[in-house]
């Protein structure tokens, strides 16, 4: 969610019984309005809260122009001090695959897993046993990349690519109409394209360029299934939960600009998602 | 030649003063002429053509045309406004030069050669003052044939300037008359000349009529024409002056259409799309009255009141402070809707326990306490359904006889709980939304546990929804609800060590008997413990609420086939000791709690 509108975003999203208290709200306020100025974002988004065991992860995003570009993530323990997290790499999603449970709440904190590795020594082939550690840090990082991969949602018409290539905010959104509100395929993934050279033709000829060139959420596996989405106080507010990520709520109040999608839970990956539909 | 024409251009000067006011009514007033500009300059017309009548052939000297004819030429709708405030840059100094400058200009497109065109439509402008220029060299040519002929001014040649009108041609000829014209001097004051006279079309003039009934032409499909669509545009773009207007351009572009059409059809959809707000809003309406009403029995509620509701916006603002909680106004409402709860029914004690999410719909879960001898309908209806299946049991028996019987017979269901015992010590209602009605939750069966414990579903919002699962469970979604609620209840309700205390004291000497230490009350003496210490160990924290141990059960037969009666266990065993801590409870649980602060 925006930070500029925090207050008002907070209290959309708090149908889904997680906020955060007055004073983490209250700071939240100031502290990123300082990381806007230092870092130089376009925009900060205030991701989400990760809860941990012994303490939360408060986390934020940096935008640049370009909505699209990879974000940058802070991370904090006390929503004063930020510290900007490292990119994610494929090395660090295929270790952090390996971790299971909760996040501890300490971000030095090592998590041990042991590996069977093959070892060529010669011609002979050993398997040796490999504790490899990860850090909460890694493990952050790639949590937060799944997520914003996976769930990150937007509606359709919020962003508009231009021809040189970078997408801006589209200052003449002004909202989902209610009957567009309630399906699915009126918000896409906020992430570069993956399933759009998929469509057949005919599908594709219905497409605007300039604001269809996000995924929809419609063909997320399972169809159907992976998003709840519901109308709050009467049709004033239409929320949607993911499923495959609990703690993501994503709410909007259509025909206003208010929009937006706050992360607050365990960052486990729901893997019986199937099974409990 | 230049010499003898001063003189008529200081009387020209004049007239054209006199000109400038009947000019400005003359825009005014005319605003839609659709005549192309440029015939005029191609006759001879006149500079201090007087007033706004179209056929006006005031006294002027051939050559001494410099002043811009202004037409009606109205840009519709944006440039109007322009042209009273350029007006008065184009007084009376005029330019006489010697040419005929005929062309039918608003004064605001007369800006555009003067540098002060600051506006976004500085460049449609320069492109009238381009033809304008052309004219005027055209018109310089044709001076000597246009003059005896009549000098009609034709305001009906003033078409409106269309911003769009390719004056391409216009612009190569620009710079000759540009030098032309500074020869002159004072080329940037022109005035409007209304008066021209008539010359026979030429080629410049046909192409600016075509291309304005190209853009007349009515669209087949929407019945709009790209005129007046770039006209309303422009005048919504120049009322709302938004930034950067070139990047939205297209997206203004679109809601003007959209503007047209929208509005027979907004009733329909609105009706349609807003009901359930209205629906929803009335409910909760409902809500906020009921308090007001009664005025009466105020006394009598209140006592009631205090015993029976919570004091829900208290608790709210302490998981507020934890981070926890469902915003203030919902809060508020569910506050409401708990205490329209226990108006309705004979309820002891009332609690939010809390919300559960579900995938179309959400519950909002209230646990009551009903008032002693409240709730022995249920036991009843109970009752009587049991003894209609022993009933249908025995008939199916008879039945059998003839068939070889199976040895087998499955272990007996283990009865529940009695009511306000154990895992049914409070009962629980639920609605999904406040304002609407509450709906009673039945009982939760041992079975039921058992099952709920080994599978995983999503709620969704409907109670009477199938749980498909893998072990089948007994019951549909409000049977689901019961159990999950009683787990929750049962592994999670903590509270500081010595707040609670048992209320009797013969209790504690039978350890041996079976769930004797079911009540508990407050402590009066409980004098807090610290927060640091709560905060370091769980040695603090106690379970309050007995657990729901795993199912034992034993064998009870009906005593028909010889095996020896055990008398069969009830349901679910508590475990004993609610104020043990948390350290040496036998589930694990102290893994599953976290403290922060």
């Amino acid at each position: 969610m925006d930070a500029e509108s925090l207050l008002l975003s907070l209290e959309l999203a708090s149908g889904s019984g997680q906020g955060l208290s007055p004073d983490r709200r209250a700071s939240l306020l100031t502290s990123l309005l300082l990381v806007k100025r230092d870092y130089r974002y376009d925009r900060v988004l205030f991701w989400g809260r990760i809860l941990g065991i012994v303490a939360d992860y408060y986390i934020a995003q940096g935008l640049s122009e370009d909505q699209l570009a990879p974000r940058k993530t802070l991370y904090s323990l006390n929503c004063t001090d930020w510290s900007l997290l490292p990119p994610a790499t494929e090395e660090t999603m295929a270790q952090t695959a390996m971790v299971k449970g909760r996040f501890m709440g300490d971000p030095s904190h090592e998590y041990e897993h042991t590996e069977i590795q093959k070892v060529n020594e010669g011609e002979k082939i050993f398997e040796e046993e490999v504790v490899v550690q990860v850090k909460e840090e890694t493990r952050l990082v790639s949590i937060i990349d799944q997520i914003d991969q996976a769930v990150a949602i937007i509606p359709r018409g919020a962003l508009f690519k231009t021809p040189f290539g970078p997408s801006n905010v589209n200052r003449t959104f002004e909202g989902l109409s209610l009957s567009e509100a309630k399906k699915l395929s009126s918000y896409f993934h906020f992430r570069e394209a993956i399933d759009l050279k998929n469509k057949t033709l005919l599908e594709k000829a219905d497409l605007d360029p300039s604001l269809d060139f996000m995924d929809s959420l419609e063909h997320d596996i399972p169809k159907a299934g992976s998003w709840s989405i519901q109308m709050e106080r009467g049709n004033a507010l239409v929320v949607l939960r993911s499923l495959l990520w609990p703690g993501l709520t994503f709410y909007h109040a259509p025909r206003t600009k208010n929009y937006g999608y706050i992360y607050v839970g365990t960052g486990e990956k729901n893997l019986d998602l199937p099974f409990m539909l | 030649m230049e010499d003898s024409t001063s003189l008529k251009q200081e009387k020209e000067n004049h007239e054209l003063k006199e000109v400038e006011g009947p000019w400005e009514k003359k825009t005014a007033a005319s605003p839609q002429d659709p005549d192309p500009q440029s015939s005029e300059p191609l006759e001879a017309e006149q500079v201090p053509e007087t007033g706004p009548q179209p056929s006006k052939s005031p006294p002027w000297s051939p050559r001494s045309r410099t002043s811009m004819v202004l037409g009606d030429l109205t840009v519709p709708g944006a440039l109007p406004p322009h042209s009273p405030p350029q007006q008065p840059s184009s007084t009376p100094p005029l330019t006489l030069g010697e040419q005929d400058l005929g062309t039918p200009l608003q004064s605001d497109r007369t800006t555009s050669i003067i540098p002060n065109a600051g506006t976004p439509l500085s460049d449609p402008l320069e492109q009238p003052s381009d033809k304008r220029e052309s004219t005027f060299h055209r018109t310089r040519q044709l001076e000597e044939n246009t003059f005896p002929q009549s000098q009609q001014s034709k305001s009906d040649l003033y078409g409106p300037k269309d911003p769009s009108y390719d004056t391409s041609k216009q612009k190569e000829l620009r710079f000759d008359i540009f030098q032309e014209e500074d020869s002159n001097s004072n080329c940037d004051l022109l005035q409007l000349e209304p008066g021209a006279s008539e010359v026979a079309p030429s080629v410049l003039e046909i192409a600016i009529q075509n291309a304005k009934a190209y853009l007349l032409r009515t669209s087949s499909k929407s019945g709009l024409n790209l005129y007046d669509h770039l006209s309303n545009v422009l005048t919504k773009i120049l009322d709302e002056r938004p930034e950067n207007a070139v990047d939205i351009i297209e997206n203004i572009s679109q809601d003007v259409k959209m503007a047209h059409f929208s509005k027979k059809l907004d009733t329909l959809q609105n009706e349609n799309e807003l009901l359930p707000m209205y629906e929803i809003a009335e409910m909760q309406k409902t809500l906020f009255l009921q308090g007001n009403l009664e005025g009466a029995d105020q006394e009598l509620e209140d006592e009631i009141a205090e015993s029976s509701l919570p004091n829900v916006m208290e608790s709210a603002f302490y998981f507020e402070q934890a981070g926890v909680g469902l915003g203030t106004d919902e809060t508020y409402r569910i506050f409401l809707a708990l205490k329209q709860l226990t108006e309705t029914h004979p309820i002891q004690r009332c609690r939010f326990w809390g919300k559960i999410l579900g995938i179309e719909r959400n519950y909002i879960v209230a646990e009551v306490e009903f008032r002693e001898g409240e709730d022995e309908e249920e036991v009843e209806e109970e009752e009587v359904a049991e003894e209609r299946d022993n009933e249908a049991i025995e008939a199916d028996e008879e039945e059998e006889d003839e068939l070889p019987k199976p040895f087998y017979k499955p272990p007996p269901t283990i009865p529940k709980e009695e009511n306000r015992t154990g895992a049914n010590k409070y009962v629980y209602f639920v609605c999904n939304e406040p304002g609407r009605p509450w709906v009673k939750l039945p009982s939760v069966m041992p079975a039921q546990i058992v099952i709920a414990r080994k599978i995983k579903k999503f709620f969704t919002g409907r109670l009477d929804a199938p749980i498909l699962s893998y072990p089948p469970f007994p019951g549909n979604e409000s049977n689901y609800l019961r159990a999950q609620i009683a787990r929750i209840s049962a592994g999670t309700q903590v509270s500081p060590l010595g707040f609670f205390q048992f209320g009797e004291e013969e209790g504690e000497e039978e350890e041996e008997v079976e769930g004797g230490r079911e009540s508990f009350e407050e402590n009066p003496d409980f004098e807090g413990i610290q927060v640091m210490d709560l905060v370091e160990s769980l040695s603090n924290w106690v379970h309050h609420v007995q657990h729901i141990l795993p199912q034992r059960f034993r064998i009870c037969l009906l005593g028909q086939h010889g095996c020896p009666q055990i008398s069969s266990h009830s349901m679910l065993l508590q475990s004993s000791d609610p104020t043990s801590g948390l350290e040496h409870m036998p589930f694990p649980m102290a893994k599953s709690l976290r403290i922060s602060t």
